[in-house]
């Protein structure tokens, strides 16, 4: 539906190249812990979380054998939050409805895989991993994302990119999951005002 | 931001009604894991006003806020300069100096919350003002009663019996329960009834001829040092006891006691319901304090309902 598309999106993936980017981050996963017994994916709501079930559900299929997963919300590890008034946090940023954290199994010695959409300050990851530590130590901790956009703030580099995507400020990433947009494609978002 | 208080349950549109209820669920499984705590308000500070006996909230309150890593203060009014006749603006203005983000309040007169938050920056939380409102009690009922009953409290018939006159968690009660759309009764002996509160939306009854139509049954306590200070509110508690007591025999399967505590056993409630838990007393005390979680959370994070997106990071 090229017609219907606003002129200031273009597609970046389609739902094919997602499935098939999906499916190479499950083989990279597979082929960097070839011997982990306690591999587990934990998705980061929301599109993470959606995008960690496909990984998980194919790791499941292509290894032959069931892997623990998870999802997690990281309102509570926000670093705008406790913030108040810092420099560089945008005003009045709303706060999303908490979503469920439920990781049933053991962190502790597991090899967890962080599941995010999109990569961009590092923020969201840093939030992830103190989350995540709050409920036991794993042995590890990788991260896969289906978009790495850049512009990092922190010291955070992910082990599984689906796709490097070097953007400006004034655009915006929109990944859309058909669990919960009805359609699977990544859009670039050119905005006027920036944000 | 502007600052938010929470002084009464009509502060809360039913949207906020019902975030803070979502929020609280949110919190369960963080008091259910191994730590306990997470960091959402590190280096904040919230301070605790207790100008009246309070175990529950003023225990959960505190919890509460050191769950969510704020650093807490705790003043109570004996021991405090309020013996020694310093005013509520000056201990507002006094208390200023630490910069609070919140400060929760209990104090004997009515009002007293309004004071206090026109005189400090901080967001007042009102945890019992007289016989005015008690919001976070409110809550951590509706709380109680969507975890046990269903999410849907609409069209639930609730009978609120006991001391309507003197407490403050019925004015709460009753403005949380209708506006979530539940059939508020009250019944009370006519001392204990004020004058005119059928406004508030509710029936009035004198005795409980019709308890077989509630679903709930929320007691209220009997406040005893009110009646043996001499007032004739009641001839007794034991002829209130025989009249509007409530215990096992007057119930039917299926109905649930609720009761802000602290109970008066033998008076408002027989041991045999007290202990019962199948009844929702021991949960609304288990309540308390994912709900106080979420009322400060969302007091400093704001009451954005998410239907913006939240992907700044």
């Amino acid at each position: 539906m090229p017609d219907t598309r606003p002129s200031n999106e273009a597609v970046v993936l389609t739902a094919e190249q997602m499935s098939r980017t999906i499916t190479r981050i499950t083989h990279e996963i597979l082929e960097k812990n070839p011997v982990a017994d306690k591999l587990a994916v934990v998705g980061i709501h929301t599109r993470g979380a959606y995008l960690g079930d496909r990984i998980h559900q194919l790791l499941c299929d292509v290894g032959g054998r069931g892997y623990p997963s998870g999802k997690l919300d990281i309102s509570f590890y926000r670093d705008d939050v406790a913030a108040r008034g810092a420099v560089g946090v945008i005003p009045s940023t709303p706060q999303p409805v908490v979503k469920d954290t439920d990781l049933p199994f053991d962190i502790d010695g597991s090899t967890v895989v962080l599941v995010d959409d999109v990569l961009f300050t590092g923020r969201t990851i840093r939030a992830a991993i103190d989350a995540l530590f709050d409920y036991g130590r794993p042995a590890g901790v990788q991260l896969a994302v289906l978009v790495d956009r850049g512009h990092r703030e922190l010291p955070i580099r992910p082990d599984y990119v689906g796709k490097n995507l070097p953007t400006g400020l004034r655009e915006r990433i929109n990944v859309r999951l058909e669990e919960c947009d009805g359609i699977d494609e990544v859009v670039l978002v050119r905005t006027q005002e920036g944000g | 931001m502007p600052k938010r208080d929470l002084i009464s349950i009509d502060d809360l549109s039913r949207a906020d009604v019902e975030l803070l209820l979502d929020t609280a669920e949110s919190f369960l499984p963080v008091l259910e894991r191994d730590i306990k705590k997470v960091p959402t308000l590190r280096g904040r500070t919230i301070v605790n006003l207790f100008w009246e006996s309070s175990t529950r909230t003023s225990s959960s309150f505190d919890l509460a806020a050191k769950r969510l890593s704020a650093d807490t203060l705790a003043l109570k009014a004996s021991g405090s300069a309020v013996e020694k006749g310093e005013t509520l603006k000056d201990t507002a203005i006094t208390l200023s100096a630490y910069s609070p983000d919140i400060i929760v309040m209990r104090h004997p007169s009515a009002g007293a919350c309004q004071t206090l938050s026109a005189n400090t920056e901080a967001s007042v939380i009102n945890a019992g003002d007289g016989k005015h409102q008690h919001p976070t009690q409110c809550l951590l009922d509706l709380f109680s009663m969507r975890q046990n009953l269903g999410r849907d409290l609409d069209g639930l018939k609730v009978f609120i019996v006991g001391d309507i006159l003197h407490s403050r968690v019925a004015r709460s009660d009753i403005m949380g329960f209708t506006m979530l759309g539940m059939d508020v009764t009250l019944v009370a002996p006519p001392t204990l009834m004020p004058r005119g509160i059928e406004e508030m939306g509710v029936t009035v009854e004198y005795d409980l001829a019709n308890l077989k139509d509630a679903d709930v049954i929320y007691l209220l306590r009997i406040q005893q040092e009110r009646i043996k200070a001499g007032a004739n509110f009641l001839p007794s508690l034991r002829e209130y006891n025989e009249f509007y007591g409530i215990s096992q025999a007057r119930l039917r399967p299926g109905q649930r006691v609720m009761h802000p505590g602290p109970i008066n056993r033998g008076v408002e409630i027989a041991s045999d319901i007290a202990d019962d838990d199948e009844n929702l007393i021991a949960h609304q005390v288990f309540s308390g304090l994912a709900v106080r979680m979420a009322i400060l959370y969302r007091t400093i994070v704001g009451y954005s309902d998410g239907s913006a997106s939240g992907e700044v990071l």
